[in-house]
């Protein structure tokens, strides 16, 4: 029965075997695990340097680096997990895997293009790579590669934006993918208004993908320009303005972060509702509040730059224009809430997972708001406040949509299932050790502690060790998560279909899939949240 | 797998493609329009070192030439293959004739000392400077994209002779049309803003 | 989705017409060029310029005769353009 066989037994094209089979293939779900391995091993890679980083600031003066390290390592770990892991991530391996899937269909539009952009994203990689060992070692100009530092210095910031700019074209390119599909290959009896969230999120993200990255496409092509013609377009001395980087710089880097926050948003949207056994609550506000969060989030750019020098009028509108992107994100967190209220709660992993971000994602929120107003932000600005503020989004944010994602999704990918009380201890001291690690740092910042320094005031000693200690902590209960699910490989416990009681497409199909997804033609509901037949089947079970 | 062809969709996947190249340019826009409001006075300096005629012929050669890759497609949806090719041929000469002229232009301006960090423009008026590190940097990446269209409309029109390209199957000839006009949709941008403001 | 949805041709005559209004435009922007306006000549080659690309885009891009999504995701791109520009210009303007 070959329609049946799950895709590991199938090429797509067919008549593939071994390696050749994963090397060339077409099929997204492929693809989406190829991303998977290489994302992890960048992931891991860069945690590690974090962990560095923060055990170097535990004591005051010289630990276990020297500041030139040290500051390589900074701009190291922004890099990689910036550009190779925060976003590709949930998009390039859960949107891969999963949007054709919710759509009804059998694959992405251009399929031969997604495994070019799995192409470019590993040779992007590949660069980044070379830029540690080749010439003169890797930039310590920090991911933002400010002018003049990036233009002036030896070290290799040439071949490090060469690598951003290959990863953003395959960040582009799968934006295009994924519109496409959502527009020309859905099922013919599935409404806009029928679509799962989560593709939602990965469609409205698409969008900031193909407009946005361009941007920095032509600003790094300019950063590498200028230092080998010195033309002088960001040089005083020349005629140029050091702000226009700036200015160019964050038109991408600042909506980038609704890139990677916007799928992780898709995420909880569809893990609250199964584990509510509830419909989502304003499901045409969460649709609306993402298209709103991608088009705000590309008017604020300018309020990374309140003390750059700028105007008076510029650092204005663009504070009033920050808070109008918190309305839209304040929508999701209260609908998700709504969706719980009077629910019928079932605690799992991933929504113990989902949980957790909801209330990291809102603090984080909540800390950006004192950085969006102006006046409080010549205050925090540069300080370890904003490294509080953006890992609170970013990784108690994403980061743990991710690993959200990782346990929603596992028994569909890989058939099988994990054991729920490592996930659970994992999560737990993952989140103790968050609290740990980032909490001291807003206070750190507010209390005047520069970001980016190798070295401290005595004052700020212990609030660095604290933050040291929690991020141990942190880095032991994320590899608890990470060794329990690949345990599942060891036990191999077979997944059922649907082993959650969720509602939409990807678990009508086996656990794994079969290469092209459906064996009959996938039953469209009128609404994608509609739990009553789930309801039905556990009531029958005696769940 | 849908074994009929979209060719709505692949129109659309190459219209995602082309905002793309717009933004990309555009980023060289922003940096054109805050430096020109600085310095519009050096900005028309700059414009009246390049010439006039050059950058007017050169606007010529690329609107007929979208004019001719517009034909070419009409002619394959008639079926009229010989024509076809004779527009996409006369349209890739365009271009070549468009890239003589520039390669004329620049070697014109380098043997005059002016280009990135020469002498003359670092010494000169900054806004002068930025006015020309500009004009390279934007008719430098236009020119690229002057021959990868050249590339692309040269491989539809091998695919044409080798009626790899049909009446009913001709989404790449489309597409590289496509990315041909929005090679011409620039340099009408490109045109005034160096060439006309004075 | 109609794959065999009618192709829109545009003759030989109806692409020439376009290119004659393109032709003619460009000799008015150059002729324009000649006559010095002050700060108006700028906003005016801008305006031929963006007339100029209309013609380009609804009929040799064919962009008049394609559906909503690309319309709409068009004008979109657009503005997108519009704001990059137009919001940096809060900071340069003001300084």
């Amino acid at each position: 029965m070959t329609a049946t066989q799950s895709f590991y037994h199938a090429s797509a094209p067919p008549g593939l075997t071994g390696i050749k089979a994963w090397l060339l293939t077409h099929d997204h779900k492929r693809l989406g695990l190829m991303y998977l391995g290489a994302i992890t091993f960048w992931f891991v890679l860069a945690m590690f340097l974090g962990l560095l980083l923060r055990t170097e600031l535990m004591s005051q003066g010289r630990t276990i680096m020297n500041a030139e390290t040290y500051n390589a390592f900074f701009t190291l770990h922004g890099v990689i997990m910036i550009f190779l892991f925060m976003i590709p991530g949930i998009p390039a391996i859960f949107g891969n895997f999963f949007l054709p899937i919710q759509l009804g269909t059998d694959d992405v539009f251009f399929p031969r293009l997604n495994l070019f952009s799995w192409y470019l994203f590993m040779f992007g990689g590949l660069f980044a790579i070379l830029s540690l060992f080749a010439g003169e070692g890797f930039p310590d100009t920090g991911w933002t590669f400010y002018v003049p530092f990036s233009v002036g210095i030896t070290s290799n910031v040439g071949l490090t934006v060469t690598a951003a700019f290959i990863l953003g074209m395959s960040s582009m390119l799968t934006g295009l993918n994924f519109v496409t599909t959502f527009h020309r290959m859905r099922d013919k009896s599935m409404g806009l208004m029928q679509i799962p969230l989560f593709t939602w999120s990965l469609y409205a993200t698409a969008w900031v993908q193909i407009l946005a990255t361009p941007v920095i496409s032509i600003t790094f092509v300019l950063i590498i320009l200028e230092r080998f013609l010195h033309i002088g377009l960001f040089d005083p001395d020349k005629g140029g303005d050091p702000l226009l980087y700036q200015h160019l710089f964050w038109m991408y880097s600042h909506p980038a972060v609704y890139v990677m926050i916007l799928p992780g948003m898709g995420v909880i949207s569809e893990i609250i509702p199964v584990f509510s056994r509830k419909s989502i609550f304003g499901y045409k506000a969460i649709v609306w509040s993402s298209m709103a969060i991608a088009i705000a989030g590309s008017l604020v750019w300018a309020h990374h730059m309140f003390t750059s020098g700028m105007s008076d009028v510029s650092v204005f509108a663009f504070s009033l224009l920050t808070y109008i992107v918190a309305i839209p994100s304040a929508v999701k967190v209260f609908s998700w809430v709504s969706t719980m209220y009077k629910g019928s709660i079932e605690m799992t992993p991933p929504l113990l997972l989902s949980l957790i971000f909801i209330y990291l994602f809102s603090v984080g929120g909540l800390t950006g708001l004192v950085l969006g107003s102006a006046g409080t932000n010549i205050h925090v600005h540069d300080t370890h406040f904003v490294v509080g503020h953006f890992h609170f989004v970013m990784f108690g944010g994403t980061g743990f949509a991710f690993f959200a994602a990782l346990h929603f999704w596992w028994p569909k990918m890989f058939g099988v299932m994990y054991r729920f009380k490592p996930a659970y201890i994992g999560a737990v001291l993952t989140g103790v050790g968050f609290f740990f690690h980032y909490v001291p740092m807003l206070i750190l910042g507010m209390q005047g502690m520069p970001r980016r320094y190798y070295d401290y005031l005595p004052q700020y000693e212990t609030g660095n060790f604290l933050a040291g200690f929690g991020g141990y902590l942190l880095i032991i209960g994320m590899m608890i998560m990470f060794v329990n699910l690949l345990m599942s490989f060891r036990q191999r416990v077979p997944a059922p279909a649907d082993p959650w009681g969720a509602t939409t497409l990807e678990w009508t199909v086996p656990s794994p899939p079969p290469v092209h997804n459906f064996i009959q033609k996938p039953q469209i509901e009128g609404f994608p949240y509609d739990f009553t037949r789930v309801s039905e089947r556990f009531q029958q079970s005696g769940k | 797998m849908s074994s009929q062809i979209d060719r709505a969709g692949i129109k659309l996947g190459m219209w995602l493609f082309l905002y793309s190249e717009i933004i990309l340019f555009g980023g060289l826009f922003v940096l054109y329009a805050a430096y020109l409001h600085r310095y519009s006075e050096f900005f028309a300096e700059g414009g009246k070192e390049l010439d006039r005629m050059i950058g007017t012929i050169n606007t010529v050669v690329l609107l007929i030439s979208s004019f001719t890759v517009a034909a070419s497609i009409t002619a394959m949806q008639r079926n009229a293959k010989k024509q076809t090719v004779g527009f996409l041929l006369f349209s890739i000469a365009c271009g070549i004739i468009f890239l003589v002229n520039k390669y004329f232009e620049w070697g014109a301006k380098i043997h005059h000392d002016i280009y990135p960090n020469s002498e003359t423009l670092v010494s000169g008026e900054p806004g002068v400077n930025i006015f020309f590190g500009l004009y390279y940097v934007i008719t430098g990446l236009h020119g690229l994209h002057v021959i990868i269209g050249m590339v692309l409309l040269s491989i539809s029109l091998v695919f044409v002779l080798t009626g790899k390209i049909t009446p009913s199957r001709f989404s790449m000839l489309d597409n590289s049309g496509l990315y041909w006009h929005l090679v011409d949709l620039i340099w009408i941008f490109v045109f005034p803003l160096f060439y006309l403001v004075l | 989705m109609d794959n065999q949805e009618k192709q829109h041709v545009l003759s030989f005559t109806q692409l020439g017409m376009v290119l004659a209004i393109l032709l003619v435009l460009t000799g008015i922007t150059v002729g324009v060029s000649y006559i010095h306006m002050g700060f108006f000549n700028i906003p005016i080659a801008l305006a031929i310029a963006c007339t100029k690309v209309t013609f380009v885009l609804l009929f040799f891009m064919h962009l008049k005769y394609e559906g909503r999504v690309i319309n709409i995701s068009f004008i979109s791109t657009v503005i997108v353009l519009i704001i990059l520009i137009g919001f940096t210009f809060w900071d340069v303007a003001y300084r």
